[in-house]
């Protein structure tokens, strides 16, 4: 790489590339394949995708944390999270139809996602600051999807394609957090009315609270503020599962009722 | 079939046990052709030598409750074994290591029958209707066979693994209680390792109840009032070395530590 410049013209390469694979549900190869990106490059690139998504009148309403169960930090040989953005086309409504054609690799996660009643500034925000800004926990399913193809990512191709977000479908019963202890608040995932995975809040990262943590003191580094009405992801309590056209994947949670992500059925088109 | 083969292998698999000698699959060599239902034959004897040696029953535990491993074995029912009083291990005792072979560990939901459980046509509404009390348990698995590598009449033959059990502290009335959203968070050396909740047991810890108290109906047995009842691992089982401390903390029913000694 030929100095600044040189890294600037790839990390908007990379962002362009990675833009057209989402608007063509066409997925690339991984970039760690063609170019060894660091973190922090990688969240450039991140970031040129979500100013290019804002100037087409996209309007962030939050974030995701990722790679928060000890399983995937062991799978991609890292010890740490990482976020992406959240938009408002984003939110899917509980039993709303997902046209099949929206995402290339969906995969589906149960979380136990929060609103957030306060801004947080990070650095400096402790567990008692995050409790006391959280408005809501609500059931959700979060909605992976890769535009590396078949998945085969690396820690910086997960950052760079905005943390394998892809939509967040939110449940409607919100619960306040008091007297809750979201660590032992169990989650049942179904696909098609089966069981797949069952899993409790401690899989994020101890306890879903730290996600939040981590997301604004990550953030707050970095300058940016997250402001009160946001809605975070703070990480899978399972592991995730693929969806395929026409499945129904539900979740029910301890306290928190359930929610449900219907596929639809692929059109003839 | 004879009664001494039966005796013999029951003989072979306490020697295994006492001597902490891992061995071969039965099914292997000696008794290719052993069947299910005759290795509960063995399981019986098993459990008749541990009797007249003064051990007392307390109760029975399922295995194979997850309906990916039933799938893997070819079965739709968990497998029984048989407790005693020499398999609890008390709070807050370190596991004997130079007592087991390959032990590993396994966060639990168990049950304490007020009632008779007799089958067949036992339902999930029934087994929990005969609940008297629920807790949080861990169970301590220790095959006598190496690598755990076993065939289904050799896990049963074998008691289904069964090593030490340990009963969490609160006792729950099932009253109110949804089992199959119970949740666990497994803790090994301070790190989350597992979480689940009972629907990991055969959709949830009542059906397994059901399922067992049927299968025993076939052979002629039920399980008596004041039995516990373990119900089958949550997760997947950690391996115990060493130094290792365990953790289970379940949504209503307490928390378990435990270090191996």
């Amino acid at each position: 790489m030929d100095g600044e410049v040189g890294m600037q013209e790839e990390i908007d390469r990379i962002a362009a590339q990675l833009l057209a694979a989402r608007r063509d549900g066409a997925p690339i190869p991984p970039i760690s394949e063609r170019i060894a990106l660091g973190q922090d490059e990688a969240y450039r690139v991140q970031l040129a995708q979500v100013d290019a998504w804002r100037r087409e009148g996209r309007r962030v309403i939050g974030y995701k944390v990722g790679l928060t169960s000890r399983a995937i930090q062991r799978q991609l040989g890292v010890d740490q999270p990482d976020f992406g953005h959240l938009f408002d086309d984003d939110v899917v409504l509980s039993g709303e139809p997902i046209p099949a054609g929206r995402f290339i690799q969906p995969r589906v996660e149960p979380e136990i996602a929060f609103v957030l009643g306060r801004g947080l500034e990070g650095p400096g925000v402790t567990v008692a600051d995050a409790i006391r800004a959280i408005d809501v926990a609500v059931a959700s399913l979060e909605i992976i999807d890769s535009r590396i193809a078949d998945w085969r990512i690396t820690l910086p191709d997960t950052i760079a394609d905005n943390a394998s977000a892809g939509a967040v479908v939110l449940g409607t019963a919100p619960v306040a957090l008091a007297g809750r202890d979201l660590r032992l608040t169990g989650g049942i995932l179904r696909r098609n009315g089966r069981i797949v995975h069952t899993g409790a809040g401690a899989a994020v990262l101890g306890s879903p609270v730290s996600a939040l943590v981590w997301l604004v003191n990550t953030l707050g580094r970095a300058g940016t503020a997250v402001e009160a009405g946001s809605v975070v992801l703070p990480g899978a309590i399972t592991a995730a599962v693929p969806a395929e056209p026409g499945d129904v994947i539900s979740a029910d949670f301890a306290g928190l009722g359930s929610v449900t992500a219907r596929f639809a059925v692929a059109s003839a088109d | 079939m004879s009664r001494e083969r039966i005796i013999a292998t029951a003989a072979a698999l306490r020697e295994a046990e006492r001597r902490r000698t891992a061995r071969g699959r039965i099914t292997a060599a000696e008794w290719p052709d052993l069947d299910v239902e005759t290795a509960y034959a063995v399981q019986r004897a098993l459990i008749e030598a541990r009797l007249a040696d003064g051990e007392r029953r307390v109760g029975i535990k399922l295995g194979l409750t997850s309906r990916a491993k039933q799938e893997r074995m070819g079965i739709d029912s968990p497998l029984t074994a048989v407790l005693t009083d020499a398999h609890i291990l008390p709070a807050d005792v370190p596991v004997p290591l130079d007592r087991l072979i390959q032990p590993r560990a396994e966060p639990e939901i168990v049950f304490v029958l007020g009632r008779e459980l007799a089958g067949p046509g036992v339902t999930a509404a029934a087994a929990l209707a005969a609940v008297d009390h629920v807790l949080g348990g861990i169970e301590i698995i220790d095959s006598r066979f190496l690598g755990y590598d076993f065939a289904l009449p050799d896990v049963v033959a074998d008691n289904a693994s069964t090593a030490l059990l340990v009963l969490g502290p609160e006792l729950v009335p099932p009253l109110g209680l949804d089992l199959t959203l119970e949740a666990v968070a497994l803790t090994v050396d301070g790190e989350v390792t597992a979480t689940a909740t009972g629907a990991a047991v055969q959709g949830s810890p009542a059906e397994a109840l059901a399922l067992a108290a049927n299968a025993l109906a076939d052979r002629g047995e039920s399980i008596p009032a004041g039995s516990i009842v373990f119900t089958g691992g949550m997760t997947d089982a950690v391996p115990l070395t060493a130094g290792t401390v365990v953790s289970a903390e379940f949504t209503s029913l307490g928390s378990i530590h435990l270090s191996a000694g």
